[in-house]
């Protein structure tokens, strides 16, 4: 499969964004932060830098067609799943319900999406998963605690998996007169999210006054979300020319998916609080873990897989 | 055929230690001390099979290649695989766990080693702890050592979660994140008995456990 060619104008753009951004990291380390004391600015530059392998390894996997964003959506999942049930509760017990999370209903659901196979793969793990994990777990005989231990088990593989699964499956997507350019949709998704998400922190940094939820996400604002939600659609807006949709419809969309990626983090917050954490994880320098940099997307991938899916083909 | 082992023997800890690090993504927290190449016994919590891989993946290379487990003979001399595993790969000091079997004094083993300018890394309960208490009482071998060897750093390190990837019993590992966190070394105070040495390194490692631990 070879990229279109609106897909390395784009990724042109975005090589541009980061290096303003790295320039003003620059900068701003040059005048502010001479003695590296300044944690803000140090920040910052580390969540540049680990932006530029985020931008250079989703490019790589895009260039190589559907295996490369399958292979890797499918390694990002495992990752996700791995500081997910970390945190969830578990017995000696699960075992196997655990191991089969990982070894055969996490391979499975990206081998049903790489065959296009919608019946099963929107059903796999709602149905298949949810029906058949208690099972194997209530065989070994432990009671404590099991509706919490298979809940959150069933919980960290519809976020890790199924939510997840739902970017690659854009691919699958047969929309009339848009052949062969669905790896757009994925770009389009993308984009949209995580650019909210930066432009939430950078309204949020510059303007932020007014708490939006104190007890969820003390550096959420007011300011931060309704600057980052419509800078976000707008630049979906103009990126209409990506995808399937209209102007405004790619306005609309791009408002959708950033308002469920707005939430899908305070939903994600949430739940960090409630286990007393701050980061899921450590492996991605400046932002945590895979779940941290990934709530905004997950939260809003299969809503735009369907709406895409219901309104375009 | 020297040369060949040993070069088997890398690239078998290589593989070993990346097989960690995807499995459990293990970091190590340096919490009052520092990942230099002081010469050290390293002392842990012992749930897993896999304790001792965890910690030598998680130390830096340097002091990786002078970190040598003290495991048990009767284990790691069973088959030709785990022979070459723990005597070529870790480089174990292999002791006798039963008495009456033994040839070798134990401290004296683990002295030796020590002589030769290597660290090592021991579990003072002797067995793994399947129990719900977190720490089994220490075994007296940690404070033989420490009288034969006084100039060497005893760092408590506390691992933790790997319980979970791999109950007893289990051969599939779940992955899950783990951490291996080293502490301040233990004071020396000369004149102590046994009974308070064991207590006083047992309360080190346990104040390294992370706190909401159920």
């Amino acid at each position: 499969m070879t990229a279109p060619a609106e897909f390395l104008q784009l990724m042109a753009g975005v090589l541009g964004i980061l290096l303003v951004a790295s320039v003003i990291g620059f900068v701003l380390s040059l005048k502010l932060n001479r003695d590296g004391s300044n944690a803000t600015i140090e920040n910052l530059n580390a969540r540049i830098k680990a932006w530029w392998a985020m931008v250079a390894l989703l490019g790589l996997a895009m260039l190589a067609g559907r295996t490369g964003v399958l292979i890797l959506f499918g390694l990002l999942s495992f990752a996700a799943l791995r500081e997910f049930l970390t945190l969830t509760e578990k017995r000696r017990a699960d075992h196997y319900a655990l191991a089969g999370s990982f070894f055969i209903i996490l391979p499975l659901q990206y081998v049903f999406i790489g065959m296009g196979w919608y019946g099963m793969y929107s059903i796999f793990i709602p149905v298949y998963a949810f029906l058949f994990l208690p099972i194997v777990a209530v065989l070994r005989g432990e009671t404590d605690r099991f509706l919490m231990r298979i809940a959150e088990t069933q919980w960290a593989l519809m976020i890790c998996v199924f939510a997840a699964s739902h970017v690659p499956a854009l691919l699958t997507l047969d929309i009339p007169g848009f052949e062969g350019k669905s790896i757009l949709l994925i770009a389009f998704l993308v984009f949209t999210v995580q650019f909210s998400d930066v432009m939430q922190y950078v309204w949020g940094k510059l303007l932020g006054r007014r708490k939006i939820a104190p007890k969820l996400s003390p550096s959420k604002t007011w300011e931060g979300f309704v600057g980052g939600v419509l800078t976000a659609s707008l630049a979906g807006a103009f990126l209409w020319w990506l995808t399937p949709f209209a102007p405004w419809q790619a306005f609309l969309m791009a408002l959708v998916v950033t308002l469920m990626g707005f939430f899908g983090g305070l939903v994600m917050s949430a739940i960090k609080r409630d286990k007393g954490i701050k980061d899921w994880g450590h492996l991605i320098a400046g932002h945590g873990g895979f779940v941290d940099r990934l709530d905004s997307v997950v939260f809003s991938a299969p809503i735009f897989f369907h709406l895409t899916r219901f309104f375009w083909t | 055929m020297h040369w060949l082992r040993t070069g088997l023997a890398g690239v078998a800890g290589t593989a070993i230690a990346f097989f960690a690090h995807l499995v459990t993504a293990v970091r190590g927290i340096w919490d009052g001390v520092e990942p230099v190449p002081a010469q050290r016994v390293y002392f842990a919590n012992h749930t897993s099979n896999g304790d001792f891989v965890l910690i030598w993946a998680s130390l830096p290379p340097a002091l990786r290649a002078r970190a040598r487990p003290v495991a048990a003979a009767d284990y790691w001399l069973t088959s030709p695989l785990r022979s070459f595993i723990g005597r070529d790969v870790f480089r174990a000091v292999l002791i006798q766990r039963q008495a009456e079997a033994r040839v070798d004094d134990p401290v004296g083993q683990m002295a030796e080693a020590i002589d030769k300018g290597d660290s090592l890394i021991l579990f003072p309960e002797g067995t793994r702890n399947m129990g719900d208490t977190p720490l089994l009482p220490f075994k007296s071998g940690l404070f033989h050592l420490a009288e034969r060897c006084p100039e060497v750093d005893l760092v408590p390190v506390w691992i933790d979660n790997l319980n979970n990837v791999m109950p007893k019993g289990e051969v599939i590992p779940i992955p899950l994140l783990c951490t291996v966190t080293f502490g301040a070394p233990l004071e020396r105070a000369p004149d102590e008995d046994k009974a308070a040495f064991l207590k006083r390194a047992e309360a080190a490692l346990l104040a390294l456990a992370p706190g909401d631990e159920t």
